[in-house]
């Protein structure tokens, strides 16, 4: 502590600023800077980038793999990597958006959420910020798995990346929203990630990201058309499909769609449901976080 | 602008309750524009939560508050716009620069953009960060950090600075040299800082303190005409029969001493020419069964002795206050463990 405050020569003059009232403006600068907050955080955290890749490449190149050798007989020709890569490319936003929301439980642990809480702009501000700078963020590390999709016999092409970036995008907006409902409520780290842990894993697996939605035991047909991340995987797989060059019966084996009675529900559809889904997780959010003093 | 005559901080009756716990009972005052005004008082004492209903994170259980003229349950958002807060844990993001924490602020608050990086370098010069600036958070030490919450919470020119234990945990000379910058504040922007310590020597830096103790406020003045209200200088003597002690300075003395912290303490004009008397009287070739004086210290009346007299035991968490030695003239005596 040696540093002793400079003093000016001479006296200057005071910089006097006025606060406005409220107003839209004012709330749309405090979303922008939290979600800015979000993204410098992240940039500066390169550990996180590494460490939520790790779980994806795992599943993507090590199960893939793996697996590759008792399955060759079930995929008509596809590559099991390639077949599992949607369900790659969703769960990677998945878990960034996991941690985006946790950030609020740290934010409060080390006191900077109070920063914000008395700051005159509404709460939902906050939330609203905190949410689009999870999605920013996980589209991010999405990008970069969908820079390797070469690697996997996915075709590089303008549709087939921009369609699945605006999916990530969309899955994580929802996820985060719904990270961020449970967090408001959560006030430790640990039971936080232990609350995710236990809620978004079997939701990923249920989700057929893994494996055709199709022809399965009745207790999991029922689970996986309620799973909403069913929903986020689909489109995504149908999307990736669309590109790929395959036999009709691979297609129909290993792309089929989610059917409710045999109505095969259009993609678009099934993007809206994750979309309605995490505007409405996204109302939760709010309201819990308006209550909170 | 507001009228100048009118009080920057006015509060009735504003009582907190937490369950059947309350924490403040019914406390009033008012704070004047420009005014450095201290809340002093043991932990637990209620300062935290009345700062925290007057800045609107609380909501008082009864009583009315207003701050820089706005009711603080009815225009909440007039408040905040109005008030800068450093508060007692740390509220940085130590992931961003200082400059970043100060611009977050700016955002949030919707300072003007052309006046944010003026105002930034103003305020990051006056506790001297600037040179830091583009420093991570994480590497700062405590006291820049405090510093830099100070800067920050006048990132948008509040008309009211409320600072919770702004210098708790630092060493003296960071402390000094935060209370200078709170000074020259108070000088250059001419705003009104409401602010609490349990650093009995910091009171001094404010035009008034309130002494609060258990949910109350049980004195309120400027700092030197609480301590002529004490009036007398303080005298303890450590004695080998205390009760002894004590009843022969009523019956030869006239004088009420009570035991704290461990000696006799008694308060006396002129303390210094007093100790000679004592001894002469306390001598056991003329007066035998006196007890026996160990040990004298004579200290002018401090806010101790204020906070003492108003409440009846010392500020008990002022462990590591140097203030409580300072001032003071150990007077050893070599006879009273000599005679035992
Ligand atoms: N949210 C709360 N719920 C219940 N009791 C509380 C709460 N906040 C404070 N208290 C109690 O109210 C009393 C006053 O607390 P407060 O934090 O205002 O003290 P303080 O004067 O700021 O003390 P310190 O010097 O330790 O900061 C304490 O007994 C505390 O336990
Ligand atoms: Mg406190």
């Amino acid at each position: 502590m040696t540093t002793v405050a400079q003093k000016p020569a001479e006296p200057y003059e005071v910089v006097r600023v006025q606060v406005p009232k409220r107003s839209l403006n004012s709330e749309l600068r405090a979303i922008k800077i939290v979600w800015r907050r979000e993204l410098i955080r992240f940039v500066n955290d390169r550990m996180r980038i590494v460490t939520s890749l790790v779980q994806p490449f795992l599943f993507l190149f090590v199960l893939g793999g793996g697996l590759q050798q008792l399955a060759s007989a079930g995929t008509h020709g596809v590559d099991l990597k390639t077949f599992i890569y949607p369900g790659i490319l969703c769960m990677t936003v998945m878990f960034t958006a996991m941690f985006s929301a946790a950030s609020i439980v740290w934010d409060r642990e080390f006191g900077f959420l109070r920063e914000m809480m008395v700051a005159p702009v509404r709460r939902s501000s906050i939330v609203i910020g905190k949410c689009l700078g999870g999605a920013t963020v996980a589209a991010f590390q999405g990008v970069i798995v969908l820079a390797i999709a070469g690697l996997v016999h996915v075709p590089y092409s303008v549709g087939l990346i921009l369609g699945a970036l605006g999916l990530q995008l969309l899955l994580a907006f929802a996820i985060t929203a719904f990270g961020l409902a449970v967090a408001i409520r959560i006030k430790q780290m640990q039971s936080f990630m232990g609350v995710m842990q236990m809620i978004v894993m079997p939701m990923y697996f249920i989700s057929g990201a893994m494996f055709p939605a199709q022809g399965l035991p009745t207790w999991l047909t029922v689970l996986n058309r309620v799973d909403p991340l069913a929903y986020a995987v689909d489109p995504m797989r149908r999307l990736v499909f669309s590109h790929l060059n395959i036999s009709p019966i691979a297609r129909h084996v290993l792309d089929p769609g989610l059917s409710w009675w045999g109505w095969q529900m259009p993609a678009l559809l099934e993007a809206a449901v994750v979309l309605v889904l995490g505007l409405g997780l996204l109302v939760v959010a709010i309201w819990e976080f308006s209550r909170t003093e | 602008m507001q009228d100048a005559h009118e009080p920057a901080i006015s509060v009735s009756n504003l009582v907190k309750r937490f369950g059947d716990f309350e924490a403040v009972k019914g406390v009033s005052f008012e704070v004047g524009a420009a005014e450095v005004f201290g809340f002093l008082g043991p932990n637990g004492a209620g300062k935290s939560t009345t700062i925290n209903m007057l800045c609107t994170l609380l909501k008082p259980s009864s009583g009315q508050a207003t701050v820089a003229g706005h009711d603080v349950v009815l225009e909440r958002d007039d408040v905040r716009r109005n008030i800068g807060l450093v508060f007692q844990d740390p509220t940085l993001d130590g992931y961003l620069t200082a400059a970043q924490n100060l611009k977050l602020h700016a955002e949030l608050y919707g300072v003007p953009n052309n006046l944010v990086a003026p105002r930034m370098e103003q305020v990051l010069r006056m506790v001297g960060l600037w040179d830091r600036k583009d420093g991570q958070v994480m590497m700062f030490s405590g006291g820049m950090r405090r510093r830099l919450e100070i800067a920050r919470g006048l990132m948008h020119s509040p008309r009211v600075l409320f600072l919770d234990e702004p210098t708790i945990g630092l060493d003296p000379q960071t402390r000094r040299s935060i209370w200078t910058y709170i000074r020259e504040l108070q000088e250059r922007e001419e705003i009104t800082i409401f602010m609490t310590t349990h650093y009995m020597d910091e009171a001094e830096w404010c035009d008034r303190i309130a002494i609060m103790d258990k949910g109350e406020i049980v004195a309120l003045d400027s700092p030197q005409k609480l301590k002529a209200g004490v009036g007398a200088d303080r005298v303890s003597i450590q004695t080998d029969d205390d009760e002894a002690a004590i009843e022969a300075l009523r019956e030869r003395f006239g004088i009420e001493a009570r035991i704290s912290e461990g000696a006799v303490t008694f308060g006396v004009e002129g303390g210094e020419q007093f100790v000679p008397r004592l001894f002469a009287e306390f001598d056991p070739s003329r007066n035998p069964g006196s007890p026996a004086i160990r040990g004298v210290s004579v200290s002018r009346p401090t806010l101790d002795d204020v906070f003492m007299s108003f409440t009846g035991s010392t500020i008990r968490d002022a462990e590591e206050d140097p203030a409580k030695h300072r001032n003071r003239v150990m007077m050893q005596m070599m006879g009273g463990g000599a005679r035992r």
